[in-house]
């Protein structure tokens, strides 16, 4: 969908200008020709080409640009690597695009506190290969992460196949620098394990680029473990994998990772990656455990047990580096494989208590053959958090919608289940309305008031995150909170 | 276990009530951390009545209770399902409140290896200075819908609102657990403390008192073994009630008059400073006493990039948490005045500017 073009209210020309007094001619970019690369991001439905878009080297720079766009009234948008899935980074037409693409640089690696201090614009993995020589790593590992910023896994708390035991980014970062919309630098954290003060570092994280711009991370390192293997185990029966998956965990368990793929998403990424999965499988589900090699062992035997005894038709065990990486490329590529099966494909990302999770992928099916789409799960097992792919063509008239029918559904029963309707991806653009089934009118009015702390003129990043109650009003949110009418202050529509 | 008692409803009231009046409240759970911080303003809102745990379900690892539930009874269900809070919380009192433990964000030895309180919490639902029962975040283990709100209150002294309850991350106690102590300068320990986090060993708790270094190692035996052939030194018996002593400030070092402050580091810095010292979390947490001026002290930490509190003192400090920098200090003031407009909540709990 491409967003009508807003009515400028800020002078184009005159912004330029103004810009060009401190940033030189290469970091402002204004002529269409160059707009184009960052009209969307991953969720590439939404596009709006930008005003202008600028690429500052130095946290001056971003000061000295926030100050003009606060005097003149205009709006701003962060952007690390653009592989947001929620359109958090979608910019707009009458706004400028910050661009965090030249922040690259590693600025101290401290391997006696196991810290790393990079610009925002540094990628997830550089963080890791830098740290491989001390033996350390950084542990959340996105899908995305040969290509996502460090500052948009912040922006986003981002997390990945080994969040289950290492956490999300909130559990893996000490200290942010950041750069509010008057262009105050601020600091929030600590190089110790806490600071004094409200817990900014974790109100920041999360929070969709809408507080501030973050300008530089300091992120902890955590020691590679010894070893690690996966167990991929294959299910003739959906629901057996789910139920073997909160058997795991009651054992007492805690796996690096716990993943399950189902049949279509397994042919999917077994026909692009070859990972050696078995085809006619319902379900599979992989299952690294690591730490010392006995140790591993012993766990090994544990998983394997349970997951026999909970029906599962085959179990392998990874024998080597090698196959343990083949393995997890499957799951890794899923997205790319989806690509190439459907034209179009849209992933959804809720939570659920796992205790729920047979239940909620049979609806989720009904709802599929309801709505005519094909949906291929892939999901992060063990955190309870869903990504239903919904396939689809967007050349076909009226499928775009059915999706968007179709998914907006999935997150209502993962909110009914008592779950969330986003577990890593973000609210964005793209569930602003689903807000309004999550959140009482109260609960959206506190949200707004912390953003005020931060923006009270609300410029950067306006119109996501967090819906105003207008809209929700018209989307007729039916969130409920003991027995009032969601709403009651707004006129209906 | 005493019987369960939702008190949401008068709790909600109280709070209206304040507001109409324009009468601050001193939230109070269980009283035991009440030496922390300063002293808050108001009339107190006692919330020890309400209590209980909402749900528990040990197979999603995850236990709501109500704000005013004992900690100790939350700790005995959990052990009953070979299960825990893996912050492992000091309680400094048998009244200690899960509702308290949070508003403090208070963590213990397993800290370092583990997190701390505000990374275990999954949600909560608080009655903010409008009056009105809000919740935020859930019972899930990942969810970005909307500001983290649950941990901005985490830690926030109860100067944002009143918690009602909280639904917390819960880990399996790991299966086998020993102590190894071991002579040592603390710089020393420091350092082989720093060398040891940055490979994969199974430490869960480390002190340093008196030239002697404490290691507790946890996880499956076969871990055990390998681990304590790296670390060395000797198995120290009784370790639990030690360990307890360490979390309780029990110890010896923690007695007497002097002024105790809490100092947070890097764990690998050098702290010069005059006085006696225990250091616990791998060196990141370093427990001085001394007559040495605030000033010295806090300068002293924020050159490592750190900071300093001043935990326990004869007389009440009014500056006990490391003074923030101004531009700072107006945010904090702006987020106070957007969860409690009308100033009710545990006013001058933690600064003296809100
Ligand atoms: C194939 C694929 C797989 C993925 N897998 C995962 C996964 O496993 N787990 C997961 O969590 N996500 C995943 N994602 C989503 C995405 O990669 C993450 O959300 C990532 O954190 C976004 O980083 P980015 O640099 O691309 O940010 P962008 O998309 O550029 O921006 C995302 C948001 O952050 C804000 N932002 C960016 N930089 C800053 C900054 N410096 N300061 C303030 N705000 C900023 C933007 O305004 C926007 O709101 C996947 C995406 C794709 C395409």
């Amino acid at each position: 969908m491409i967003l009508p073009a807003a009515k400028p209210t800020t002078d184009k020309r005159e912004l330029i200008a103004a810009l060009g007094r401190f940033l030189p001619d290469d970091a402002i970019l204004h002529a269409t020709e160059d707009l184009r690369p960052y009209e969307c991001d991953g969720l590439s439905a939404f596009r709006q080409t930008p005003m202008v878009v600028v690429l500052p080297r130095t946290i001056e720079q971003v000061q000295k640009i926030m100050r003009v766009c606060h005097e003149r009234g205009a709006p701003v948008v962060a952007r690390g690597a653009g592989t947001g899935l929620s359109g958090g980074a979608l910019p707009l037409g009458d706004g400028l695009l910050l661009s965090l693409a030249r922040f690259m640089s590693i600025l101290d690696i401290d391997p006696a506190n196991r810290t790393m201090r990079v610009q925002p614009g540094v990628r997830n993995l550089a963080i890791s290969e830098a740290a491989a020589p001390f033996g350390l790593y950084y542990a959340p590992d996105p899908s995305s992460q040969i290509a996502c910023t460090i500052g948009g896994n912040v922006a986003e708390n981002a997390g990945g196949v080994h969040c289950l035991k290492y956490g999300l980014t909130v559990h893996n970062i000490l200290k942010l620098k950041l750069v509010t919309m008057d262009g105050e630098l601020l600091t929030f954290g600590a190089d110790g394990l806490d600071a004094p003060g409200f817990d900014l570092l974790a109100l920041a994280t999360g929070s969709e680029g809408m507080l501030g711009v973050v300008v530089e991370v300091t992120v902890k390192l955590v020691p590679k473990p010894e070893t690690a293997r996966v167990v991929l185990a294959a299910f003739d029966d959906v629901e057996h994998a789910g139920a073997a998956v909160g058997a795991i965990i009651a054992a007492g368990c805690v796996p690096a990772g716990l993943e399950m793929m189902d049949n279509p998403a397994i042919r999917a990424a077994e026909a692009f990656v070859h990972s050696g999965y078995p085809v006619d499988a319902a379900a599979i589900l992989l299952c690294e455990l690591d730490g010392t090699a006995e140790a591993v062992a012993d766990d090994i035997e544990r998983v394997e047990s349970i997951m026999a005894r909970c029906g599962a038709s085959a179990t392998r065990v990874s024998r080597d580096e090698a196959e343990r990486a083949r393995f997890w490329a499957g799951r890794k590529m899923a997205f790319p494989a989806m690509g190439r099966i459907s034209p179009d494909y849209y992933c959804t990302d809720g939570t659920i208590p796992r205790k729920h999770l047979p239940r909620v992928l049979r609806r989720i099916e009904a709802l599929g053959r309801k709505y005519e789409l094909p949906v291929a799960n892939v999901f992060h097992a063990g955190d309870g958090n869903l990504h239903p792919m919904i396939l689809y063509d967007a050349n076909r008239p009226g499928e775009l919608e059915r999706v968007e029918g179709l998914g907006g559904e999935i997150l209502k029963l993962c909110v009914e289940v008592g779950g969330t309707i986003t577990g890593e991806h973000g609210v964005g653009v793209e569930k602003i309305n689903q807000m309004c089934d999550q959140f009482s009118s109260a609960e959206l009015t506190q949200f707004h008031a912390i953003k005020a702390a931060f923006d009270p003129e609300g410029l950067l990043n306006p119109g996501k995150a967090v819906p105003l109650l207008k809209r929700c009003a018209e989307y007729g949110g039916l969130h409920v909170h003991g027995g009032e009418l969601p709403f009651p202050e707004l006129e209906r529509f | 276990m005493t019987a369960p008692h939702d008190a949401n409803t008068d709790i909600k009231a109280r709070v209206l009530d304040a507001i109409k009046r324009r009468a601050p409240l001193a939230i109070v759970g269980g009283g035991s951390k009440h030496f922390l911080g300063r002293e808050a303003q108001g009339e107190p809102l006692i919330l020890g009545e309400h209590r209980g745990v909402i749900d528990y379900h040990p197979e999603e690892l995850v236990l709501t209770a109500r704000a005013g539930t004992l900690l100790s009874e939350l700790e005995t269900l959990l052990a009953g399902h070979d299960q825990m809070f893996a912050f492992e919380p000091p309680h400094f009192g048998a009244a200690a409140t899960l509702g308290g433990t949070i508003a403090a964000n208070i963590s213990g030895p397993r800290r370092a290896y583990a997190g701390f309180a505000r990374d275990f919490v999954l949600g909560t639902h608080i009655v903010n200075g409008r009056g009105e029962i809000l919740r935020f975040g859930g019972e899930v283990m990942k969810n970005v819908a909307g500001y983290d709100l649950s941990r901005l209150v985490t830690g926030a002294m109860g100067t944002l609102g009143v918690i009602l309850d909280v639904s917390l991350k819960v880990l399996p106690r790991p299966r086998e657990t020993i102590t190894l102590m071991q002579p040592s300068s603390p710089r020393a320990a420091v350092e082989k403390l720093c060398r040891w986090a940055a490979a994969p060993l199974p430490i869960s708790a480390s002190y340093i008192e008196d030239e002697h270094l404490y290691v507790r190692l946890s996880g499956t035996p076969s871990a055990l073994a390998e681990a304590r052939a790296t670390i060395g030194g000797d198995v120290l018996d009784d370790a639990d009630k030690f360990w307890l002593e360490v979390r309780e400030q029990r110890r010896p070092f923690f007695g007497g008059d002097a002024p105790l402050w809490r100092i947070s580091l890097p764990p690998a810095a050098i702290l010069d400073l005059p006085g006696e010292q225990v250091i616990e979390w791998g060196g990141a947490l370093r427990w001085l006493k001394t007559d040495a001026p605030a000033t010295t002290i806090r300068a002293a930490a924020a050159k490592h990039g750190g900071h300093a509190m001043l935990f326990r003192s004869p007389v009440r400090s009014p500056e006990p948490y490391h003074p923030l920098p101004a531009p700072l200090m107006q945010l904090h003031r702006r987020i106070k005045a957007a969860m409690d407009p009308y100033g009710i909540f545990n006013r001058g709990r933690m600064y003296a500017e809100f």
